[in-house]
């Protein structure tokens, strides 16, 4: 069978790649777009690891075809960091240790973005249900929650500094 | 000698670990990420029997397939020799070996029979389809009761239980037996004035790293062999492979890549014996890598455990007699941590008379392996119960009662010697005294508490410290860092050479670029390690010293080494100071590079204690149990880096929550796993817990430069025992069976 | 030659003739598709995505009811105010499949259609009286939800049928829906027993109409009518929920499996079914939202 050609955007450039009908997104990620960033934790949609955006909206990458890429917005974890500038998100989950491993923390950032893009004031609960589908297995969550809702009030700065 | 107050300038800081960035971009090299050009798929064809002889396999078809490169099965491997392998749960070579390719029998649902390596997954995947194995499907026996039954199926016809004298004259099931019998227990218990006790158990868990394992393997034509892998010890991987194909050690070069997770669980192999004969048919490079399915049926678990105690107290709560026969399963090959789990069972108490009999279980499980803190957990789970209910039967405060009977610094320790400084008194203080014990309950809520203990290690390690010519400073280690253990590693280099941690940097090398470091696990890196990077430190001052006296002119006694300089003393020289990197850009010319390698086998370590304090509410209609507050306290000896501790307690105390309330092997009658993945097998989401408050009690080891105590596995001691204890309290009915699912909380018999 | 084996038709026509095909399968948001075709559970030939249809995206009013399109991820359904306000024990269903992630694909047209007896969004869509628009080679019809599923994986639907659409009515004047479920952990995990309850109080607080239904506890989703005709006439007193509970204990054949034992399972349907009823009641009253 031949191969399908697909062509969409990965975290804001155009990229194209060749697939299986079958193949998952994560599989396309980690294989001809290089981008290993993105885990594979069970292939199942039951850890998260491989959370990537999917026209704005957070997926599971392995639960997504690849040929369904074609045309829409990719977005990974290799796209959070703004050249060298790491992702106030990427800077306190450092600062914290809200990584021991370190193998659920792409999913889980990419994950955290999109809680505070959507809300840039989480309650603790909020951000705890949020995360439930990203499982860290390190860290027992604590630093993980303390780290998002320290970046958050990171993003609520800079965005009033931007505003004021 | 230490003064007796140490003042630090990196130790006790918080800095972000030297591979932090990597990790937070997606840049850091895991199991699966490292490719080779050329390299081939692979997939394991596993038994869909709990038990099976396999008759033969036929693997014509499969080879057939176009892309298919080589095909190996049990017969494809030698006979390794039967050697114990050094580790957290006692294991031989050639059961390991057996292990990663079953022989003439598949014994559990997953064990491997047969891999493939292809051009791509999918013709792998479809290559095993063609392979036929002939299997004659044996009864089998999953749980302990089964498997210790008169009429059990048989695992291994040569397993005569080792520690019964005399030896049994027929092979059975029972693959170890320990004992420890010390006063008279049974007398001791008739004359208690409290007795607690009953029939606990507890079920197979997995340690759950979210990475599943993954190796590339590589075999040259000359013999020599390269492997690219992640776990917990590249030298591990190193011995295990040799032994397992009958190669030199010399001859085989294991890669760490980054580790996503292990908790004991990487302490051994899986695919890597299996790759590399691979690697060799195919003649190309090999990946082989697992599923979460395969994970769960194939690696792991923590054994399951039945135990029967009775612990008794006089009227003050004083601890008379302990007796507990425990059975634990060790899956398909002997090595459960019987002996480690009998030894602490009950290390934290004076207890004068004690009667422990130790069994462990082969049945067709996978082959269990170690798992944070390997046989603790279940026995504690036992022994704090029991502690619990006699500090209800006596109405004194469990902290309290547990205070009265604290082993501490001198008294004897579980192998007969006393004990050096341990913290366990401490932590009981520190959670007596923590604002959590005496907050008032909400409505509904209840609150348990439990201590426990680990032995942790200390064993082989090696480190080298190199100037580059600017002064900055390379660590080189071959302890794979599952948890931040290069910026412990950097911080003890900076803190001994007195630099700025940021000009330290830290690599883990492969095994022929360090020499021998025994894995990661133990608790045994901050300890072992790095004391072998301190004393690789000190090996680069004493040179760097000798350089400053040679450009001095003096004698190297007389300088002196402060702030990361060089001091003179002596003469001329007085006053005048050579800093680390004006040595390091002098050194080519002046005596040639700095560096040192340093190889130790520290003694010294200490047991970690910590105290675990769980708020629960119940749903008494449901069973349902949510953990509304938690704290884990621990002497930790002295934290280097105080934030990735806490990390451990953190992480540990999830880990014992998840295996107090939800997590389990379920196994239907078919012998077959029912909950191989994520969904059904339960960790802990973050919506199912609260912060996890930690205390870090400071009682540093005098045997460690800085005071290093392990600390990675205790934390999954006390949680068990700490949320039945509160849900007991709940339930009005005392919590004997794990997992406390909202089934078994609301209509769990105690059988 | 041989129809692609993924396409993402974007009109209902030409999905329903690929859709014909022998073998295809129908892919909304393939929480669950791709996962059994994975495991080999089911071998499709063909997928044909929904999601490029306008009709079967997104949530729109149809007079005082609304429209939902049955490819549209669940998460929509949270950010329908309109909704919410009016049939939030559906919304709260729908909330609670799996994770954000899983949300933001699974739809109610694959909850229902995969037939799982377990499926959250059901009852609740079964309890609120909802339709679902059914589209096949000989047109469209349009039947009530439950009549759907016909045991664990299988539905009613002829070879080449999929649903386009799920129509839930307008909120009843004094209405008020509910559901719960119980799992062990609080995310991220599949109902142990689910129950959605709709029913309508008049001014005096007196029930005029309800509908019981129970997920996880027979072969499919069950409505129990005589469950929902136990409360009609009464002011929810004990009694009557006695007697609601006597209907469900009757109707419901729970089995045992590695999720929990069928005693559980029977006594925690009635306790959910007693608190699904009094928080449907309480918003029926405008108690709680
Ligand atoms: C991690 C995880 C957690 C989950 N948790 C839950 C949970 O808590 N509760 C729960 O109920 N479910 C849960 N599920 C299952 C699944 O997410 C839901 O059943 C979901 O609603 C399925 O919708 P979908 O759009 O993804 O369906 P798909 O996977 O696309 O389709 C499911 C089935 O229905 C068919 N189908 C889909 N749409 C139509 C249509 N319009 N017409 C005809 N046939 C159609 C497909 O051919 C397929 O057979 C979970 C799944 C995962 C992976
Ligand atoms: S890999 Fe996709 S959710 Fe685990
Ligand atoms: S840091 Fe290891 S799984 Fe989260």
């Amino acid at each position: 069978m031949s191969k399908l050609h697909i062509t969409t955007t990965v975290n804001g450039d155009p990229a194209e790649f060749l697939c299986e009908a079958d193949d998952s997104l994560l599989a396309a990620l980690r294989g001809p777009l290089g981008l290993t960033g993105t885990k594979e934790g069970c292939g199942s949609g039951d850890c998260g690891a491989c959370t990537v955006m999917l026209d704005g909206s957070m997926v599971c990458s392995c639960l997504v075809l690849a040929a369904e890429a074609q045309g829409r917005r990719v977005e990974t974890v290799e796209g959070l960091a703004e050249g060298g500038a790491l992702h106030p998100l990427q800077q306190r989950f450092l600062e914290h240790g809200a990584l021991q491993c370190g193998f659920c923390t792409p999913g889980l950032l990419v994950a955290a973005r999109a809680l505070l893009e959507r809300n840039p004031d989480p309650s603790e609960e909020e951000a705890r249900y949020w995360l439930a589908g990203n499982l860290c297995r390190c860290t027992g969550y604590d630093k993980v929650i303390r780290a998002v809702l320290d970046a958050g009030r990171d993003l609520r700065q800079d965005h009033g500094e931007k505003v004021a | 000698m230490n003064p007796p107050e140490q003042s630090f300038r990196v130790v006790g800081t918080r800095p972000v670990r030297p591979d932090g960035a990597d990790k937070v971009t997606g840049r850091a090299l895991y199991g699966t990420d490292f490719a080779l050009a050329g390299m081939l798929h692979g997939a394991v064809l596993r038994s869909p029997h709990a038990h099976a002889r396999i008759r033969g396999i036929d693997a014509s078809r499969a080879l057939a397939l176009p892309g298919v490169k080589a095909v190996v099965t049990g017969a494809d491997f030698p006979e390794a020799a039967s050697v114990a392998i050094a580790g957290e749960s006692a294991a031989n070579l050639r059961d390991i070996a057996r292990n990663v390719m079953a022989r003439d029998k598949a014994l559990y649902e997953g064990h491997a029979v047969a891999a493939v390596a292809a051009t791509s997954p999918a013709i792998a995947r479809a290559a095993l389809a063609l392979i036929a194995v002939d299997y004659e499907v044996l009864p089998h026996a999953t749980s302990i009761a089964a498997a210790i039954a008169p009429d059990a199926p048989l695992l291994h016809d040569d397993l005569f239980t080792p520690g019964l004298k005399p030896r049994p004259e027929t092979p059975s099931n029972l693959a170890l037996h320990v004992a420890i019998d010390t006063g008279d227990a049974a007398a001791a218990l008739a004359g208690a004035a409290a007795v607690a006790g009953g029939h606990y158990t507890t079920q197979p868990v997995h340690q759950g790293y979210i990475e599943p394992h993954a190796c590339v393997a590589q075999w040259n034509a000359d013999g020599q062999a390269q492997i690219w892998a992640s776990s917990q010890g590249a030298f591990m991987i190193r011995s295990l492979v040799a032994g397992a194909l009958g190669l030199k050690q010399a001859d085989i070069r294991v890669t760490p890549l980054e580790i996503g997770g292990g908790f004991g669980g990487k302490t051994t192999v899986y695919l890597e014996p299996v790759a590399l004969q691979l690697a060799r048919q195919a003649g190309r490079p090999v990946r082989l890598e697992m599923s979460r399915s395969e994970v769960f049926r194939a690696t792991g678990p923590a054994p399951g455990a039945v135990i029967d105690i009775r612990l008794g107290a006089d009227k003050d709560g004083m601890l008379v007699g302990a007796e507990m026969t425990f059975h634990y399963t060790a899956g398909a090959f002997p090595g459960a941590a019987a002996h480690p789990a009998a030894l602490l069972a009950l290390a934290g108490y004076k207890v004068p008379n004690r009667k422990i009999t130790g069994w462990e279980v082969v049945c067709n499980l996978p082959s269990s392996a170690a798992y944070r803190a390997p046989g603790a957990p279940q026995v504690a789970f036992a022994v704090e119960s029991c502690l619990d209910e006699l500090a209800l039967q006596l109405g004194i405060d469990p902290i309290e009662l547990r205070l009265k009977n604290a082993v501490g610094p001198g008294d004897t320790g579980p192998m007969g010697l006393p004990h050096g400084q341990i913290g366990l008194i401490e932590c009981l203080e520190a959670a007596r005294a923590h604002p959590h014990y005496s907050a008032p309950l909400a409505p509904g809520e209840t609150r348990g508490v439990a201590a426990g203990g680990w032995a942790n290690y200390g064993g082989p390690s090696t480190a080298a410290v190199a100037l580059a010519e600017d002064g900055s400073v390379l660590v080189t280690t071959g302890s794979p860092d599952i948890g931040g253990s290069r910026a412990a590693m950097a911080m003890m280099a900076a803190e001994t050479l007195g630099v700025p941690y940021e000009t330290v940097r830290v690599t883990i090398a492969d095994t022929a670029s360090i020499g021998f470091s025994f894995l990661t696990g133990g608790s045994r890196t901050t300890f072992a390690t790095g004391h072998a990077v301190i004393a690789a430190a000190n090996q680069v001052i004493a040179t760097a010293r000798a350089r400053a006296a040679q450009i001095w002119g003096v004698a190297a006694d007389t300088v002196a080494w402060r702030d990361g300089a060089a001091h003179g003393t002596a003469g001329d020289s007085a006053g005048k100071v050579l800093t680390l990197a004006e040595i390091a850009g002098k050194a080519a010319n002046a005596g040639g590079p700095i560096s040192a390698e340093v190889g130790v086998n520290p003694a010294g370590w200490l047991p970690g204690f910590g105290v675990h304090i769980c708020d629960c509410a119940l749903d008494a209609e449901t069973g349902q149990v949510k953990v509304t507050r938690y704290t884990a306290i621990q002497d930790v000896g002295r934290a280097i880096h105080p934030a990735y501790v806490e990390g451990q307690l953190q992480g540990g105390a999830a880990q014992g929550i998840g295996w107090a309330l939800n997590e389990a092997y379920v196994y239907g009658a078919d012998g077959r796993m029912e909950n191989p993945g994520f969904l059904d097998y339960r960790v802990p989401v973050a919506s199912d817990l609260p912060m996890i408050d930690t205390v870090l009690v400071d009682k540093p080891n005098p045997d460690h430069p800085y005071g290093v105590k392990g600390v990675g596995e205790t934390p999954i001691v006390p949680p068990l025992a700490a949320v039945a204890n509160a849900v007991s309290r709940a339930a009005g009915r005392r919590q004997r069976h794990l997992p406390m699912s909202p089934e078994q909380v609301l209509l769990g018999g105690d059988a | 030659m041989p129809p692609s084996p993924y396409s993402a038709p974007d009109n209902l026509g030409e999905a329903l003739g690929l859709a014909a095909a022998p073998g295809a399968r129908v892919l909304a948001g393939g929480t669950d598709l791709l996962i059994q075709t994975r495991a080999g559970r089911l071998a499709p030939t063909a997928m044909v995505d929904l999601k490029r249809i306008d009709r079967a995206m997104g949530i729109r009013p149809a007079g005082q009811g609304f429209v939902i399109g049955a490819a549209t991820p669940c998460t929509a359904l949270r950010d329908d105010a309109a909704l919410v306000a009016a049939w939030p024990g559906v919304v709260e269903a729908a909330s609670l499949i799996g994770s954000v992630q899983v949300r933001n694909r699974a739809s109610l047209g694959g909850n229902l259609c995969n037939a799982s007896p377990a499926a959250d969004s059901v009852p609740a869509l079964i309890a609120a009286g909802a339709t679902a628009v059914v589209a096949g080679p000989g047109g469209e019809r349009e039947v009530p939800v439950e009549a759907i599923p016909a045991g664990p994986g299988r539905t009613t639907l002829a070879p080449g049928e999929l649903v386009i659409e799920l129509r839930l009515p307008p909120r009843p004047p004094g209405g008020g829906d509910a559901y719960l479920r119980l799992t062990p952990r609080t995310e991220m995990d599949i109902a142990v027993v689910g129950v959605g309850a709709a029913l309508v109080l008049d001014g005096s607080g007196r029930c005029t109409a309800a509908r019981i239904a129970l997920g996880a506890v027979a072969p499919t989703a069950l409505l129990v009518e005589a469950a929902g005709a136990a409360l009609v006439g009464t002011k929810l007193e004990e009694g009557a929920i006695a007697a609601m509970l006597a209907a469900i204990d009757a109707a419901i054949s729970p089995i045992d499996d590695q999720r929990a034992s069928a005693a559980y399972r029977r006594r925690i349907a009635g306790v959910l079914a007693t608190r699904a009823v009094a928080r449907a009641a309480a918003r029926a009253r405008g108690e709680q939202a």
